[in-house]
């Protein structure tokens, strides 16, 4: 699952290192770009890509596994086989992903132990929504819903960009986040066609999530950085109001037809068919961004904790000592 | 045959797999490597299906809907070893509960995959098949970690003193013991026992750790009459919380 946060866009006044490159390679490298090749990981490209490629897909893996904490805290409380299963299953893809980004990243030259590191001191972002509490099963079942729907519309944007192992990864999560997908439909379905405290369940659930939701493709256009250049090198596919406009367009009518109200009194289609909304709060959310969320304190100690207590399996596989074991001998 | 002996034996089998499958499942986002979030979870998601499929049988001989019997009863009302209850603690501990249990799980199922109780032995056939890569994993683990550092060498062995009394109280016999043997439904505790401590005896013997003489221990019992540490309760209190919203209502 993973948002546009906006921390990918360069600065406006940040050297770009690019008067350095050499203009032949550039020009190659551009041009495979523009021809719709996809650039591998031992092909050259310049050193700012490589930086903006890494930042981007370090911060779509801690996403991942940021993001599987909220929803992991539902697994013990599932409600029935069917659900406990699900959730586990759902909350699993989600490592999977994490896993498979750190990967593609590491193509980069940015190890995975590097990355994690990094993450624990807040050196580097996740996807902000993840600084949110999951309060009840039902803010689990929108978060399922609605964020990974909001992460399809994004991934599905990036997976046509131009670095192929982020695209090859890329395109494997959104297939498991499509059926993610059904999953929170199905329960939220159930949810809001069901009993009269079901309904407040995921009305109430709704409300909480709708201003997170509408942050999680990142500031609008109008207030976004410079971001031309990442977009000829197909490393931004989509402008953040793009993927917010397309995102209402496909899933409010899905919630109005479940008998939900959104809790945006401004929220309509225009006729030239452009949403209408509540600017966000963006100054909420720079401020949750950079750190003082509910949640944002607590998800980080969560992973220290996880990193610090497994220290010692990640020695002991490191030592010359350990019998190396084929798993399937 | 007598179907409350069968019974018995129904729920200490399902009920091991649900609480077990529930532990294994809050490792979710704690594990020392992303893999073995993964890989728990996947035992867990396993395991789950297993008792699953046991309540289910249970469901056929008259007893409630596997999601009522799961998510309603108190924890007397368990059959589960105290074994799996406990928390999860550290991966050491997680890790050599999941080798002790995983390795009597799949004889008891090669046994039940015999059984004279035909549809239990279909589903032991099917639940067979899973537990070798559950077998797999452990071994691998165990062989790689208990020959590594000194460090990792001491926690499991910590882990393995620790665990050990309670790992041999998956073995507890009940009254129905004798005639699920007559009947020719399983061929009991002791046949698995023997055959288990062969074959963790075997793993062990390839690294540094050193199995305690379970001769000397006294091992666990009462969880298979309703006994419980006092772990058991609050892990179903947070397992039935949503569900006790309205246990009427679909999710």
């Amino acid at each position: 699952m993973y948002g546009s946060a906006s921390t990918h866009d360069i600065p406006a006044s940040a050297a770009t290192g690019l008067e350095n490159e050499d203009p032949i390679l550039l020009a190659e490298f551009e041009a495979r770009i523009a021809r719709g090749e996809k650039i591998e990981p031992r092909d050259w490209m310049p050193a700012l890509y490589r930086k903006q490629l890494i930042r981007m897909i370090e911060q779509h893996a801690h996403s991942e596994i940021i993001g599987s904490l909220p929803e992991g805290t539902w697994i013990t409380r599932a409600p029935g086989f069917r659900r406990k299963m699900a959730q586990m299953a759902k909350v699993q893809d989600e490592v999977g992903h994490a896993q498979l980004l750190y990967s593609a990243a590491e193509t980069l030259g940015k190890t995975r132990e590097q990355m994690l590191s990094d993450l624990i001191n807040g050196k580097s972002k996740y996807s902000n929504v993840f600084n949110y509490p999951a309060l009840t099963w039902a803010d689990s079942n929108v978060i399922s819903w609605l964020i990974d729907a909001g992460a399809i519309v994004n991934q599905m944007a990036n997976a046509k960009g131009s670095y192929g192992p982020y695209c090859r990864a890329l395109e494997r999560i959104c297939a498991e986040e499509s059926f993610h997908l059904k999953y929170g439909h199905d329960a939220v379905v159930h949810l809001a066609t069901g009993t009269p405290t079901q309904r407040r369940m995921i009305q109430e659930a709704l409300n909480r999530w709708w201003p997170p939701i509408m942050t999680f493709f990142g500031p609008s256009d109008k207030m976004s950085v410079h971001t031309e250049i990442l977009m000829r090198w197909k490393v931004k596919m989509a402008s953040n109001d793009h993927c917010r406009q397309q995102f209402l367009d496909m899933y409010v009518p899905k919630i109005w037809e479940l008998g939900l109200t959104v809790p945006d009194a401004k929220l309509r289609k225009n006729e030239d068919g452009v949403w209408e909304f509540t600017e966000p709060d963006w100054e909420d959310f720079k401020r949750v961004i950079n750190g003082d969320g509910p949640c944002n304190a607590e998800r980080l100690a969560v992973r220290r904790a996880a990193e610090e207590n497994g220290a010692w399996v990640r020695r002991a596989l490191l030592s010359p000592k350990a019998k190396y074991v084929k798993p399937l001998a | 045959m007598n179907t409350e002996a069968l019974k018995d034996l129904l729920y200490r089998l399902a009920d091991d797999q649900l609480i077990l499958g529930h532990r294994n499942s809050e490792w979710n986002g704690l594990g020392p490597i992303l893999e073995e979030d993964i890989a728990f979870s996947s035992m867990a998601q396993d395991k789950l299906g297993h008792s699953l499929q046991l309540y289910t049988l249970l469901h056929q001989l008259g007893e409630a809907e596997p999601d009522t019997v799961a998510f309603t009863r108190n924890a007397p009302q368990f059959h589960c070893t105290q074994l799996v209850e406990l928390p999860i603690g550290e991966y050491d501990f997680s890790l050599i509960r999941h080798f002790l249990f995983d390795h009597a799980e799949i004889l008891r199922f090669e046994a039940l995959s015999h059984s004279h109780y035909e549809p239990l032995a279909q589903v032991a056939r099917k639940l067979k098949g899973e537990l070798k890569y559950h077998i797999l994993h452990a071994n691998t683990w165990i062989k790689q970690l208990g020959s590594s550092t000194e460090e990792a060498i001491e926690r499991l062995q910590n882990s393995l003193n620790y665990t050990l009394p309670y790992a041999l109280g998956l073995f507890e016999k009940t009254a129905a013991e004798d005639e699920i043997i007559a009947a020719g439904i399983f061929v009991g505790e002791d046949e698995i026992k023997t055959r288990w401590q062969e074959n963790i005896t075997k793993i062990l013997r390839q690294t540094a750790l050193e199995l305690p003489d379970a001769a000397t221990l006294t091992p666990v019992y009462g969880g298979r009459t309703g006994e419980h540490t006092e772990h058991l309760q609050p892990l179903l209190d947070e397992m039935a919380e949503v569900f006790r919203v309205d246990p009427t209502a679909e999710w």
